[in-house]
C-alpha cells in the first residue's frame, strides 16, 4: 500500500505552528488566507500530476507556489533567479516538465514540452481550492555550478525537512529573514524552517543590502541567514544596525573566525551559528560556540542522525537528508561512495580536536608540485582588522606553474584609527601570512581592491573554481 | 631603498609602460631581488651581470614572485612571450629580458 502523502501545508499544521506572514517587496501575505484562497487562480488542479517548472522571478509568490503545489504536483522544478535563461530549456527537458508556473509572460517562452502554464500573483485571492494531497512531490534543485547546465538533484519533503526537527514554533515568534534565494539548497531550507515556525522575509533579486535590511526591521526579524560574503556587505553596508536579531546563521561558504567575530562584534545579543550543508548532502551539522570549524567529536559519532566522516581528506555525510541523486543522464556522478556517504568534496583537516575547512577539492592552486587551498590563505588574511574580506586566486608563473595572489576590499574607517596606507597595509598582510603559513602559501602580491564579485547565491565568484 | 618593504609608490607609478627606462627597469629588479631575499630569508649574493641566477641565493618560489611582481610593476611578463625562447641564466640575462620589453 503507497505511503500516505503528507503535503507541506499538513506538515506545518501537525508542527502546531498558526499561519505566519511572507513579507515580499510587493506587500505581506498572512499564510492563513490559503485556507479559502489561492495564489495560482482558480488553476491549481490543472498542476495535479504534473511536472512543474517554477520559473518565478519574485520569491514571496515562488514560496506560495511551493507551498500550495507539495502534494499536488508530481514534481516540482525550481529554477533559482539567477537561472540564466538558455539553461531554462535544458532543464525543463532533463526534468520532463509539462506545465510551469511564471510571474511574468516571458517566463517560459522558448521552453519546449509546455502545455500549462500559470501566472501566480503575489497575494492569496478568494478561490474554490480543494486542498487534498494526491502525490508524493518530488523536489528538484539545481545546484549552483560555476559552468555549464546545472545539475538537478533530486529531493523529497522528508529529505528536505530532516534536519528542521528543531524548527517548531516556541513561545515568541519567530520572523527569518534571509539573502539566500530561496530556489536554493539553503534559501529553501530556511524558507521551510520558516513556514514551520514562524514568518519570512526573503531577498528580492536586486534589492540592495540597505533596502532588505529595511524591509527585514520593519518586519520585525528575529533570525536572519546569509553567506559569510552576504554578511561581510552587510558589514560594509553602513545599514548593519537597522536589525537586532537574536540568532544569526552563516552557511553555504567557509566561515572563518574574523567573520564570525566581525558579525559577533556587530549584533552582541544575538547567538552567532554557522552550519554546513549542500544540495546533495542535505544539512552537515551546526555549530554555536563562536569559533571557526567544528568539533571533531562530531566525526563517526556513534548513534548520530547525521553520520560525518572524513575519508581520503574530505567530508563525507550520509543521513536522511541525502539527496536521492541527480536526475537524468548524470546519474553515475552523483558523488555517493559504497558507504551511501556523499561525498561533500570539502576538503578538511583537523588541528587540535576541531575540524577546519580548508576549501574545495577542486579548488586547488598547485604552487611547483605544493597543494594550497584559498580559504585557508584567506582566513589569515581576514583575521587582519582592516581587512574586510579577501580572495585568494593563482596566476600563471612561468617558474612554479602558479603562484598565489591575494586580492583584498578594507574595511570602514573607524573613528580614532588610522587607516594604513595600502603599501603598510600589503606590508602588515605579508608579515601575517609568513608568520602563520607555509612559504609558498604567502601570496606573491597582494592588491587592495574596491570590491570583490558576489555571486546572485551569494559566494564569492572563485575564478578558478 | 629599504629592505622589506613591499613596493614604493614611485615603483606602482611605473606600470604605464612607456615611461619606464632602461635604468627604472634594473633598478626594480635590483630592489624586488633584495626584498624577496629578505621575505623569505635568503642570503642573496652580490649581484654583477655574470651572477648565475642559481647561484644568487634565491630558490624557485623567490623568482616566481618576484616574476609576479614584476608583472605588476611593469606591466610585462616576458617569459610567457613568444619571443622569449631562452631562459635567463645570469643576472644579466635576466634584466636584459625585461629591458628587451620594456624598452
Amino acid at each position: 500500500m503507497p505511503r500516505k502523502p503528507c503535503p507541506l501545508r499538513e506538515a506545518i499544521a501537525a508542527a502546531g505552528a498558526s499561519a505566519g506572514h511572507l513579507y515580499g517587496v510587493r506587500g505581506t501575505t498572512d499564510l492563513a488566507g490559503l485556507a479559502h484562497g489561492s495564489s495560482l487562480g482558480d488553476q491549481l488542479e490543472e498542476l495535479r500530476g504534473r511536472s512543474v517548472l517554477i520559473a518565478v522571478k519574485d520569491p514571496s509568490p515562488a514560496a506560495l507556489a511551493l507551498l500550495e503545489l507539495d502534494g499536488v504536483a508530481a514534481r516540482l522544478v525550481l529554477c533559482p533567479a539567477d537561472l540564466p535563461p538558455e539553461h531554462m530549456p535544458a532543464v525543463a527537458r532533463a526534468a520532463g516538465c509539462d506545465a510551469a508556473v511564471v510571474d511574468s509572460a516571458a517566463g517560459v517562452a522558448g521552453v519546449a514540452g509546455i502545455d500549462c502554464c500559470v501566472t501566480v500573483g503575489p497575494e492569496l485571492l478568494p478561490a474554490a481550492v480543494r486542498r487534498i494531497g494526491s502525490h508524493d512531490t518530488e523536489w528538484i534543485l539545481l545546484t549552483s555550478g560555476t559552468t555549464g547546465v546545472p545539475r538537478l538533484v533530486r529531493h523529497d519533503l522528508a529529505t528536505l525537512t530532516h534536519a528542521l526537527a528543531d524548527a517548531r514554533r516556541g513561545t515568541a515568534p519567530i520572523v527569518w529573514g534571509t539573502f539566500y534565494d530561496i530556489r536554493r539548497y539553503g534559501g529553501l531550507q530556511i524558507l521551510l524552517r520558516a513556514l514551520l515556525g514562524g514568518s519570512l522575509v526573503p531577498a528580492a533579486p536586486g534589492e540592495s543590502v540597505p533596502e532588505f535590511l529595511e524591509r527585514a526591521r520593519a518586519a520585525r526579524v528575529t533570525h536572519v541567514s546569509g553567506t559569510p560574503s552576504h554578511w561581510r556587505k552587510v558589514l560594509m553596508s553602513g545599514a548593519a544596525a537597522a536589525i537586532a536579531p537574536h540568532y544569526v546563521r552563516l552557511s553555504g561558504e567557509i566561515a572563518d573566525q574574523a567573520v564570525l567575530d566581525a558579525v559577533r562584534a556587530t549584533y552582541p545579543g544575538a547567538i552567532v551559528v554557522h552550519a554546513f550543508a549542500s544540495t546533495e548532502a542535505g544539512v552537515g551539522f551546526e555549530v554555536r560556540d563562536g569559533c571557526a570549524g567544528f568539533p571533531a567529536s562530531l566525526l563517526d559519532a556513534p548513534g548520530a542522525e547525521v553520520r560525518l566522516t572524513v575519508r581520503e581528506g574530505t567530508l563525507r555525510i550520509h543521513s536522511r537528508g541525502n539527496a536521492h541523486g541527480y536526475l537524468g543522464e548524470d546519474v553515475v556522478a552523483f558523488p555517493r561512495g559504497p558507504d551511501g556517504a556523499i561525498d561533500t568534496g570539502d576538503l578538511i583537516e583537523q588541528r587540535s580536536g576541531r575540524c577546519y575547512f580548508l576549501g574545495r577539492r577542486g579548488g586547488v592552486i598547485n604552487v611547483g608540485g605544493l597543494k594550497v587551498y584559498p580559504e585557508e590563505i584567506e582566513a589569515v588574511i581576514n583575521a587582519h582588522p582592516w581587512v574586510r574580506m579577501s580572495l585568494v586566486r593563482s596566476r600563471r608563473s612561468p617558474i612554479t606553474g602558479a603562484v598565489v595572489i591575494a586580492d583584498v576590499v578594507l574595511a570602514d574607517g573607524k573613528p580614532g584609527r588610522a587607516r594604513p596606507s595600502p603599501e603598510e597595509l600589503t606590508h602588515q598582510l605579508l608579515q601575517g601570512c609568513r608568520q602563520s603559513l607555509a612559504a609558498y602559501k604567502v601570496p606573491a602580491t597582494i592588491r587592495v581592491v574596491p570590491g570583490l564579485e558576489v555571486s546572485a547565491s551569494g559566494k564569492l565568484v572563485r575564478p578558478n573554481a | 631603498m629599504r629592505r622589506g618593504r613591499p613596493v614604493s609608490n614611485k615603483q606602482t607609478r611605473a606600470v604605464r609602460l612607456p615611461e619606464v627606462s632602461g635604468m627604472l627597469v634594473r633598478s626594480t629588479i635590483q630592489s624586488l631581488f633584495e626584498q624577496v631575499a629578505a621575505e623569505q630569508e635568503r642570503k642573496l649574493a652580490t649581484l654583477s651581470e655574470d651572477t648565475r641566477l642559481i647561484d644568487c641565493g634565491l630558490d624557485s618560489l623567490s623568482f616566481a614572485i618576484i616574476v609576479a611582481r614584476l608583472e605588476d610593476h611593469l606591466g610585462v611578463d616576458p617569459f610567457s612571450s613568444a619571443e622569449t625562447t631562452d631562459f635567463p641564466v645570469t643576472y644579466g640575462d635576466f634584466v636584459r629580458l625585461y629591458e628587451g620589453i620594456a624598452a
